[in-house]
């Protein structure tokens, strides 16, 4: 008959933690730890170890006794990233584990590092000690707390308010599409039909005095797909398109609709929709989007 | 040199959960096989790696002595090392000359804890261990400062699952698929498994050797070196001391038909290939290797006796066995084996 396997829960500890001696080199590390101040030690060779080693790595030699203060700030030289600490780890968040090259070390010690996310490591990032508060502080290799990157931005909110006025020309073009109609404006001189309506000609500058009324219908003449959210567009990715209003000379630009963002083509011919009579305003929002109206396309 | 040879070699089918077998109870069917391998029931001198933070009890090797048959009074040594150190103490015994056959053994049950925090205990007691940094957390490091790309890992891993799954005695392990990362840039696939289970392997000097197996494995070449312990004065990129130790060993002296590397990380493979300078030719661990099967301290030796394995059985005549021990690749042990 099967049954479950005997097991039982086992814990390997030493109650209250093992004390350990420092020696010399260590101890005065961590007493400088604790004082707030990282120290390396210099070897014969001259060079500075970070975290100080009682002997020379590459030579075995025993270290000077000439302690050198570095930091606090260094350089990321390698990096992990946690995306789930472990219970003994530093942090309880997501940080990076990484290789600290401290100034005026030559090795690198390795901590945590608190970037907030994975974009915000990188080699080469500057970073610096965050420190216990003194109180806390026993000389231990956790007295640093971890690392936090250098400052190199800070957030500057701005905010001004404002009340603006469409222009004549605009409120004028605005009455229009209120009532579902698409006024333009005839340049005389030029020959040449604004939409939206206008008072006077971009070319030749003359004063604007013929309005008229355009179709609701057009041809796609040139768009982009854009797949960043925008409140003024239902879904992404949508298409912001130049429809070219038959009887215009300039395109508008207007948002295209019914249609999947990929089939939408230069040439396509389309047609305002539009909100329901009762529910429009003096506003853009009348025209929900452009949508192809099934005619071939036109050569452009 | 005192001629000596791997003669025989056995591991257990390894698991990837706990079978509920004691380690002596793990051992006893692998010590028995190549007992029958090699003809051998008694031995000069006999060595085990293991370790006691595994089980998480002083002295648990002692225990395994039982599956060993120590009486009349055998002379033993133990390392708390991968096997494959076992097996270097034991070649260095044998080249004493009044000893000639030698039984070393490698057992690890990683399923009873937390492996990889479990090797957070192996690392500086100051300046690391007081971190939490765990076993994936610094391989992790050291892939980051290599720089792999993320399709030469898959393919590592899809090659050594691959590889495993023709293996009897390793893991069947699924095509790498896709995945989260655990610590970036290391994804799960790119991890050892979990894994219990043992290995064992017989040497013998000379002219014993030649008696017993028709083909041994002859030591050609053994040397092991090691780096500073602390990650942040080491150049984490390269494997100084396993370039070192294959150097020692002569690995680039002839041809390597197989190289079996104790990689418990895919990227590790990258590091230890340019170490070694193997050749484009070389097949690198056909068992599939430790990404198919890590029981833990016997996975150095597992190494030695799959190289082993191909010299005796006749596929091969020049092969290299890899071992590892330590965070990031510290020490390196490179065996080379010729018929």
């Amino acid at each position: 008959m099967p049954s479950d396997p005997l097991v039982a829960e086992h814990v390997l500890e030493f109650p209250g933690g093992y004390t350990r001696t420092t020696g010399p080199v260590i101890g005065r590390f961590l007493t400088e730890l604790r004082d707030g101040r990282i120290v390396g030690v210099r070897t014969a060779d001259g060079l500075v170890l970070v975290p100080p080693l009682e002997y020379d790595p590459a030579t075995g030699e025993s270290v000077t006794e000439e302690y050198v203060q570095v930091g606090p700030a260094g350089t990321v030289l390698s990096w992990a990233w946690v995306g789930t600490p472990r219970k003994g780890h530093p942090l309880d968040r997501p940080f990076a584990w990484a290789l600290i090259k401290l100034d005026g070390a030559d090795t690198s010690l390795v901590h945590a590092v608190d970037a907030g996310t994975v974009k915000g490591i990188r080699p080469g990032l500057r970073v610096r000690p965050r420190f216990k508060p003194e109180s806390d502080r026993i000389g231990h290799i956790t007295d640093i707390s971890c690392f936090v990157p250098e400052v190199t931005t800070m957030i500057a909110p701005v905010r001004i308010e404002y009340r603006i006025q469409p222009g004549r020309s605009l409120a004028r073009f605005l009455e229009g599409v209120r009532d579902g109609i698409f006024l333009a404006g005839r340049c005389t001189r030029c020959d040449k039909v604004y939409v939206p309506y206008r008072t006077t000609c971009p070319e030749c500058g003359s004063t604007i005095g013929e309005e008229l009324e355009l179709p609701d219908t057009g041809t796609v003449t040139t768009f982009a797909i854009n797949n960043l959210p925008d409140p003024r567009a239902p879904e992404v990715p949508f298409v912001s398109a130049y429809i070219l209003l038959d009887g215009a000379d300039v395109p508008m630009i207007a948002l295209m609709g019914d249609i999947p963002a990929h089939e939408v083509r230069q040439g396509m011919r389309v047609k305002a929709v539009w909100l329901p009579p009762e529910e429009r305003t003096l506003s853009m929002t009348n025209i929900k989007w452009f949508a192809p109206t099934g005619e071939p396309d036109v050569r452009l | 040199m005192r001629e000596v040879a791997v003669i025989a070699f056995a591991q257990t089918k390894h698991t990837g959960h706990d079978e509920g077998l004691t380690e002596p109870e793990l051992i006893s069917p692998i010590i028995q096989e190549v007992k029958e391998r090699s003809g051998l029931t008694r031995f000069g001198f006999t060595c085990s790696g293991s370790c006691d933070y595994l089980a998480g009890a002083p002295f648990s090797f002692v225990s395994a002595l039982d599956a060993i048959g120590a009486w009349p009074p055998i002379s033993e040594s133990h390392v708390e090392m991968d096997a494959a150190w076992a097996l270097y103490e034991a070649w260095v015994r044998l080249q004493h000359g009044d000893v000639d056959s030698a039984l070393v053994y490698g057992y690890g049950k990683t399923s009873q804890g937390d492996l990889h925090e479990i090797m957070t205990l192996q690392l500086d007691p100051y300046y690391l261990v007081p971190l939490g940094l765990d076993q994936v957390s610094f391989a992790a490091l050291q892939a980051n400062a290599v720089g792999a790309e993320p399709g030469e890992l898959r393919e590592i891993v899809r090659r050594s699952r691959a590889d495993g799954r023709a293996n009897p005695y390793a893991l069947d392990l699924p095509d790498p698929g896709e995945e989260e990362y655990d610590v970036h840039p290391l994804r799960p696939m790119d991890i050892a498994p979990m894994t219990d289970g043992a290995a064992a392997v017989v040497l013998a000097a000379g002219d014993l050797a030649r008696e017993l197996v028709e083909r041994p494995a002859w030591i050609t070449g053994i040397a092991h070196r090691t780096e500073p312990h602390y990650l942040g004065v080491r150049d984490l990129a390269r494997s100084a001391s396993a370039a070192d130790a294959a150097r020692a060993a002569g690995v680039g002296k002839g041809p390597v038909e197989v190289a079996e590397l104790h990689a418990q990380f895919s990227h590790e493979e990258l590091i230890l290939r340019e170490a070694l300078g193997l050749p484009p030719g070389t097949a690198v661990n056909p068992s599939g290797g430790p990404l198919a099967a890590n029981p833990v301290m016997a996975t150095g030796l597992i190494r030695i006796g799959e190289a082993a394995r191909r010299i005796i059985d006749g596929s091969a005549s020049r092969t290299v066995g890899h071992a590892s021990s330590g965070p990031c690749l510290q020490q390196n042990l490179v065996t080379v084996m010729e018929a």
